[in-house]
């Protein structure tokens, strides 16, 4: 069987052509659900505060602190932070400010 | 050459599972059925199966992990009984709404309670709305033949359901009678690799299984799911056609003994038809027009077939080994009377027997009131009780 | 090699965003970090009890596992991944699986020390090659904050509510981590995710790469059952730490080791204190409410550190 991406379990999908057992074998495809409009606040990183200690990266429930291939926190993924804070909570430099979303 | 043993029920069935080989079996034991996994994990000690035993903690880990291994990718077998089904409900549920062709050998037996380790048919007339196909057998050599058969069956990719393999817990389990078996090259070519589209174990595609299913989708993975047990029907006949050029064994979703010219019949499941059977030919003997229709295959249940089948007959005993408490007959009844409704066929004159709840023995004179039942309504045309209990005191 | 947070958040994530906890919660932190455990090369197949991390992360048709993944019910989730650790070894030794595979079942509180208790005590005593993780957020929260046998004495949930006569959940928490212990399996650990999360880490890799079954008792605060403030995750954590609510220890062949002993053992109300289930311990008159925990959580202290051999 080929691989069914999410474009092929559209909302209206019928009955014949929705996955039996409702397996899904795109794995790690929730990433195309976007979370981000879940924010009533937002964290806001300053680059120039940063220091790069990384602390932020593993506190995130939504796996949203990006983090380079140089092993360097590079910005939020707005698309799935859901402004929980916990990033500006633990920062101890201050280089995440918490701020209403507008 | 067939091999000719003498085994029970049970024996055959762990038989066929060595035949099988399957990669995991999960069971927990339970009277009648204690048997099949003694006998296994003997094969397993000896190392004469590549299986992976799982000796788990009750009935619903039993079936639980039958769900991890077949979505794991592999052949997943257990056997149970009574009690051990119930407890097993909710993951029966699981397991064929997972699209997952696990196996099971159902030694049946009644459902507490009170408890009551004998005969009947309460257990899987419960999980009979499971999702699960249900094949009933008469004796050791059709449960035997039955289990050879179900993972073609349920693999199928039509099909992709769990197979439920029915005998009478003693009667036929733990009674010694002769069989012919087929030989292990032959099971092995006959019942195939199982190669699933998808599996946990696949590193190249990993999948998600058992989602939270809203209102979007669920309603569309159940009529996918009913669909698959319908197009069973099909397969089963395919698959016992096979099995009949490889063993000139022949098998339907039904038996029909002596129903050519019969003017009665009885409808009843695994192994009380061989009593029936025994009754007819007395009555035969006599004169008397008299038959049997043994349902094989109960899920998917053959609305049509029956309904055709039994179209011909003055008068139709349906005989129930579980009671529905509905007050309105039991489980075959309640099938077989909507089925020749549905179908528009009004001739017959069908009643119900409840009857042998609990291991209750039902002897060749309990099947001779009923024929002698069905004859007075052949000639009278008149019904005067629907619902009955057959050998209970009253 | 030593903990380095850096070359952890370089590892590829295995859970991605986009699924629906809540916004703040701890439980997608602990398996974060877990699942970073992993070797890159190896492939995982992950069961999860229900519970909030399963209807959350498998909403169809959106998994946010990037390895396989299985659900089937509640109480289950030990059984499952046995059974599917089972079919490995036999593909294993039919050479129709190539390289290593690990498992790892994820349960909450009440998928793990009530509903699904068996099917874990079973799995861990048939010594299949797994790792079972308790996030631990003592109560039931997918259904609305209803109490659990994690729930501590006191709190005020949904089925233990603090009313005019009881003052919520009446009975003590049970220290399952000890029973799990107690199983005399090859390695079993209380974890929370504190700091650089070097603790549970290093614990995750243990239990996942130790051959043989593990136990991970991990606390994943609440915003919404323990009512604080979301930003507030770690601070819950490390304040049940700090007091010794929930000790760090790991018990590696029945060798107990306390990874973390506060240098101030803080007083248990400081973590109390933070939370609105406790609110009512606070009002005049409750103070014996008080009391009792800090003895409860003493004395448990005080056995642990008599099992390590450190009083």
């Amino acid at each position: 069987m080929s691989k069914k991406e999410l474009r092929d379990i559209r909302p209206d999908v019928n009955w014949k052509e929705i996955t039996p057992g409702g397996v899904i074998d795109s794995s790690g495809n929730a990433h195309l659900f976007k979370t981000g409009d879940w924010r009533s606040m937002k964290p806001i990183w300053n680059e120039e505060k940063c220091k790069q200690c990384l602390l932020c990266n593993p506190v995130c429930p939504d796996s949203s602190i990006k983090v380079n291939e140089e092993g360097k926190m590079t910005g939020i993924d707005y698309d799935h932070c859901k402004g929980c804070g916990v990033c500006a909570k633990v920062c101890p430099f201050k280089a995440i400010d918490f701020v209403e979303e507008v | 050459m067939a091999i000719r043993e003498r085994l029970s029920g049970n024996e055959a069935t762990a038989i066929a599972m060595k035949q099988i080989n399957p990669d995991v079996v999960a069971a927990f034991p339970i009277t009648p059925s204690t048997e099949v996994p003694q006998y296994f994990s003997t094969y397993v000690a000896d190392g004469v199966v590549d299986t992976e035993f799982v000796a788990v903690e009750s009935e619903h880990s039993a079936m639980s992990a039958c769900i991890g291994a077949q979505a794991a990718g592999g052949r997943a077998m257990t056997a149970t009984s009574a009690n051990g089904l119930a407890f097993m409900w909710e993951a029966l549920y699981i397991a064929a709404s997972s699209r997952l062709p696990i196996v099971l050998s159902a030694v049946n037996r009644a459902l507490s309670g009170p408890i009551n380790i004998h005969n009947d048919h309460s257990d899987t007339m419960g999980a009979r709305d499971s999702g699960w196909i249900q094949i009933y057998s008469e004796n050791n050599q059709e449960a035997y033949d039955n289990m050879l058969m179900a993972h073609r069956i349920g693999e199928h990719p039509d099909v992709m359901l769990p197979v439920m393999i029915c005998q009478d817990g003693f009667i036929t389990s733990h009674a010694i009678e002769n069989i012919e078996l087929v030989e292990d090259d032959k099971v092995k070519a006959f019942v195939g690799e199982y190669k699933p589209a998808h599996s946990l174990l696949n590193r190249e595609n990993p999948i998600s299984v058992g989602p939270l299913d809203l209102q979007l989708h669920y309603f569309e993975h159940k009529r996918q799911q009913a669909q698959a047990m319908a197009n069973a029907k099909k397969v089963i006949l395919e698959v016992s056609e096979e099995f009949y050029k490889l063993t000139g064994r022949k098998y339907g979703l039904f038996e029909e003994y002596k129903t050519d010219d019969a003017d009665v019949v009885i409808v009843v499941l695994n192994s009380t038809a061989g009593t029936v059977k025994y009754v007819i030919d007395q009555y035969r003997a006599e004169g008397k027009k008299v038959g049997l229709i043994k349902p094989r295959v109960f899920r998917p249940f053959p609305v049509d077939e029956l309904a055709d089948a039994l179209s011909k007959f003055k008068a139709v005993a349906v005989l129930d080994k579980a009671d529905s408490f509905n007050a309105a007959g039991g489980p075959l009844f309640t099938e077989i009377t909507s089925a020749l409704f549905s179908k528009g066929v009004f001739g017959p004159k069908v009643i119900n027997y409840i009857f042998g709840l609990g291991g209750r023995d039902v002897k060749s004179n309990d099947i001779e009131i009923v024929y002698d039942k069905l004859l007075e309504i052949a000639n009278t045309g008149k019904v005067d009780s629907v619902y009955n209990y057959l050998g209970v005191r009253e | 090699m030593a903990y380095n947070l850096k070359e952890v958040a370089k590892k590829p994530e295995r859970l991605t965003g986009g699924h629906r906890m809540c916004a703040g919660c701890g439980a997608p932190v602990v398996v974060r970090q877990i699942l970073k455990a992993l070797k890159p090369e190896d492939h995982a197949v992950i069961s999860s009890a229900t519970g909030c991390l399963e209807v959350s992360t498998f909403i169809y048709p959106y998994t946010a596992w990037t390895d396989s993944f299985i659900h089937s019910a509640f109480e289950n989730t030990g059984a499952t991944i046995s059974g599917a650790e089972a079919a490995y070894n036999v593909m294993k030794r039919k050479g129709k699986f190539e390289g290593e595979a690990k498992f790892i079942a994820f349960g909450g509180d009440g998928g793990t020390y009530d509903i699904g208790f068996q099917a874990l005590s079973g799995a861990m005593e048939r010594g299949h090659d797994m790792v079972y993780v308790c996030y631990d957020n003592g109560a039931y929260m997918n259904t609305g904050i209803q109490r659990s046998s994690a729930t501590p004495k006191y709190a005020d949930t949904t089925t233990s509510p603090a009313g005019k006569k009881i003052p919520g959940k009446m009975q003590p928490r049970k220290d399952l981590t000890e029973i799990m212990a107690n199983h005399h399996i090859p390695y079993v650990a209380q974890t929370a995710p504190i700091g650089n999360m070097k603790d549970l880490y290093e614990k995750a890799e243990k239990a996942i790469y130790t051959p043989g079954p593990a136990f991970l008792n991990v606390l994943a605060p609440c915003p919404r059952g323990w009512r604080y403030n979301t930003p507030d995750l770690m601070e819950l954590s490390k304040m049940a730490v700090e007091t010794c609510f929930w000790p760090l220890y790991e018990v590696i062949d029945g060798k107990y080791i306390i990874n973390y002993k506060p240098k101030t053992k803080l007083p248990v109300k400081d973590f109390l204190k933070l939370q609105g289930r406790f609110k009512h311990l606070f009002k005049a008159g409750n103070e014996y409410m008080l009391e009792e925990i800090q003895k409860e959580v003493d004395s448990r202290w005080e056995t642990l550190l008599k099992l390590a051999g450190e009083a």
